[in-house]
């Protein structure tokens, strides 16, 4: 029983975060009128999928009744390309300044460092220069270029980081194995950061999923992420607001986060453990 | 089999000097061992001789072929090091067949080689674990078959023996000495451990701030150091220092400390020495013995202890006012507190320069 208050606290602490959550919940498994005359903590009466079904395929966006899906179908076009670009231009560059080959690689990497502190909304204007003169604004490549670009400096941290614990001998017998520095990268360092690339997946998807103010710059029309969808649903102006098909999608919306923690959850902590976020 | 040529090579990292001057020569087939303390450079220079580390000076040759600007992989050797360096996220197998995999060898030949290497080293039971899945000792045979696998001209190794525990180390060091016995390939092995320099090698270079003290056959080494460091390095329990004036007595050289006269029977009177001159006398333990009853040219000694060490018995022995060890057979074990008379080998002595720690005699 000495444990007692450790649990107490615990589930205070998972009440508190969950709470939200279950309130949304039930508000979309109710149907309309029971929200607009009942309270907003009442346990639905009469449990219904209505809401979660027209949320997905039959709600009104911008012009289309088609619902998110659409939308979510947008979301995994640009998460995904922009996932492995900046994966893959992370780990590279991650590994280029783990070398240390020079002392000016060191400060390239600070350089790098201090976009990690820059938030985007400082940059969106050059930003939005820079991709209009490549000719590539209002097109998914341009979207997920920027994703790629604002991705880049947190990504080489993780890599870089780790790439740096791994034993400088392992680098030497490579070398002496005849691998170049692409050979090495693929064939020894690669594998190794598995955890790293977990951990990096599961945050560079959850912030690309969540963006919004990317999607609704770069983005051309009928390319425009979830997030903007939900926003002009729940923020519509005409007609009754249905807060039981916003809830569910929200609920959508955010699902697919959820289930890459969800499965990536052992590699993510070792890749923790690993020391990946460690400075 | 190739000559491994090292000349006039230095290395700094910025300002420090970490070698200067190494010229060296390893023979075709030779077992050359680098002996040294902690950060005299010995992993330094290894690494230059693989191509890992650019020299700021000089040139290596192997053969007639100067490859002083090659990448390592261009020089045919192979290298084995201290923390073994296999390749966390690969197979045994994978790891022994990386180098052939890398030369773009088909995967036949890999599979052939590697397996004529693991059953040499007797780790065919082995070649689908992981490293993580491997004792140090299995490690070690894997990284050494990495190295083996390449049949390179050159063999280099790091102080591979010094991560395992001392039965173990015992029992690769005689694996080696056979795999080198068998293969004849040109070898120059690092390590901090003499016992091992002692075993293996043809010729062993002591090694201390960055230069060669002395390279020379391990006998040699061992009885006549070229300075005081080496004669201090090699051996344990360490030689014995007695500082003195040279004098002569009627029956032989002898060692003055201050009013001692300490009889060296045997000492070869080399030239340039003179009677007087000052002198580092060196002394092995086991070249300072009871000496007989009716021996003549005796000093008296007062036995301080004695440590036991299994097959010798070290006495702790203060002479003249100084404190020597004596190697001794332990049925002579004299007991602390006891007067001794002791005989001093003056034909294995060493005599040191005072001044800069050179070889005299
Ligand atoms: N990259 C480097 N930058 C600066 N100094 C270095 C570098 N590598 C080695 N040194 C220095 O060079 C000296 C020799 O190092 P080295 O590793 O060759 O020693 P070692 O003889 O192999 O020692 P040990 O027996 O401990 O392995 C050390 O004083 C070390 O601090
Ligand atoms: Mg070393």
């Amino acid at each position: 029983m000495r444990r007692l208050p450790l649990y107490l606290m615990l589930s205070i602490a998972a009440l508190m975060v969950l709470f939200p959550l279950l309130v949304m919940l039930s508000t979309s498994l109710k149907p309309l009128d029971e929200i607009n005359h009942g309270s907003l903590f009442a346990l639905p009466q009469d449990p219904t999928l209505a809401a979660w079904t027209k949320a997905w395929g039959g709600a009104c966006i911008s012009g289309t009744c088609r619902g998110l899906s659409v939308w979510f179908a947008n979301s995994f076009a640009i998460v995904l390309p922009a996932l492995f670009c900046s994966l893959a231009l992370g780990a590279l560059t991650g590994y280029a300044l783990s070398l240390r080959t020079a002392r000016w690689v060191d400060m390239l990497f600070a350089a790098l460092l201090i976009g990690l502190f820059i938030p985007p909304q400082v940059t969106l204007y050059p930003m939005i220069v820079l991709v209009r003169e490549m000719g590539l604004f209002g097109t998914l490549g341009g979207l997920v270029f920027a994703h790629t670009v604002w991705g880049l400096a947190f990504v080489t941290l993780l890599f870089r980081n780790f790439f740096l614990s791994v034993p400088r001998d392992l680098l030497k017998a490579a070398r002496i194995d005849g691998a170049g520095f692409l050979a090495t990268f693929w064939h020894v360092m690669l594998p190794l950061s598995l955890p790293v690339c977990a951990v990096a997946l599961v945050l560079q998807f959850t912030y690309i999923w969540n963006d919004f103010i990317l999607g609704l710059t770069f983005a051309g029309p009928g390319q425009q992420p979830v997030t903007v969808a939900l926003n002009v649903l729940a923020g519509s102006q005409f007609g009754q607001q249905e807060y039981n098909v916003n809830m569910a999608a929200t609920m959508i919306a955010a699902l697919p986060t959820i289930l890459v923690y969800l499965l990536s959850g052992r590699l993510f902590v070792r890749g923790i453990a690993a020391g990946a976020v460690k400075g | 089999m190739q000559r491994v040529h090292l000349q006039g090579i230095a290395k700094s990292f910025g300002a420090t000097k970490v070698l200067e001057q190494i010229d060296l020569t390893i023979e075709p087939g030779e077992f050359l061992v680098l002996l040294g303390p902690s950060g005299c450079g010995k992993s330094t220079l290894l690494n230059i001789v693989a191509g890992l580390e650019q020299p700021t000076g000089g040139r290596i040759h192997f053969g007639d072929r100067d490859v002083t600007d090659l990448e390592p992989d261009q020089r045919d050797i192979a290298m084995v090091f201290q923390s073994y360096a296999l390749y966390p996220t690969m197979s045994v197998r994978r790891n022994m067949g990386f180098a052939l995999k890398m030369q773009g060898l088909s995967t036949a030949e890999i599979a052939a080689k590697v397996a004529d290497v693991a059953k040499l080293l007797q780790i065919e039971h082995l070649l689908d674990r992981k490293p993580a899945q491997l004792s140090g000792g299995q490690q070690q045979r894997v990284a050494i078959g990495r190295a083996l696998v390449r049949e390179p001209q050159v063999f280099l190794l790091d102080e591979p023996l010094s991560n395992l525990d001392a039965k173990l180390r015992a029992d690769m060091r005689v694996e080696l000495k056979r795999l080198h016995e068998r293969g004849r390939r040109t070898t120059l092995y690092v390590t901090h451990d003499q016992v091992e320099a002692m075993t293996f090698a043809s010729r062993i270079v002591v090694m201390d701030k960055g230069r060669v003290q002395q390279c020379d056959r391990p006998e040699v080494v061992y009885a006549k150091p070229a300075n005081r460091f080496v004669a201090g390095f090699v051996g344990a329990p360490t030689m014995n220092f007695l500082e003195g004036e040279l004098a002569l007595l009627s029956d032989g050289p002898a060692l003055r400390l201050k009013e001692n006269l300490l009889p060296l029977p045997g000492l070869w009177a080399s030239r340039g020495l003179q009677v007087g001159q000052k002198v580092v006398l060196g002394l092995r333990p086991e070249h300072i013995g009871l000496a007989a009853a009716d021996d003549v040219g005796t000093c008296p000694g007062h036995v301080v202890m004695t440590e036991p060490t299994g097959p010798d018995l070290y006495v702790r022995i203060r002479l003249a006012g100084q404190e020597v060890t004596s190697r001794m057979s332990p049925g002579q074990a004299p007991s602390p507190g006891q007067k001794v008379a002791l005989e001093l080998d003056g034909k294995a002595a060493s005599l040191f320069d005072v001044a800069d720690g050179q070889r005299l005699n």
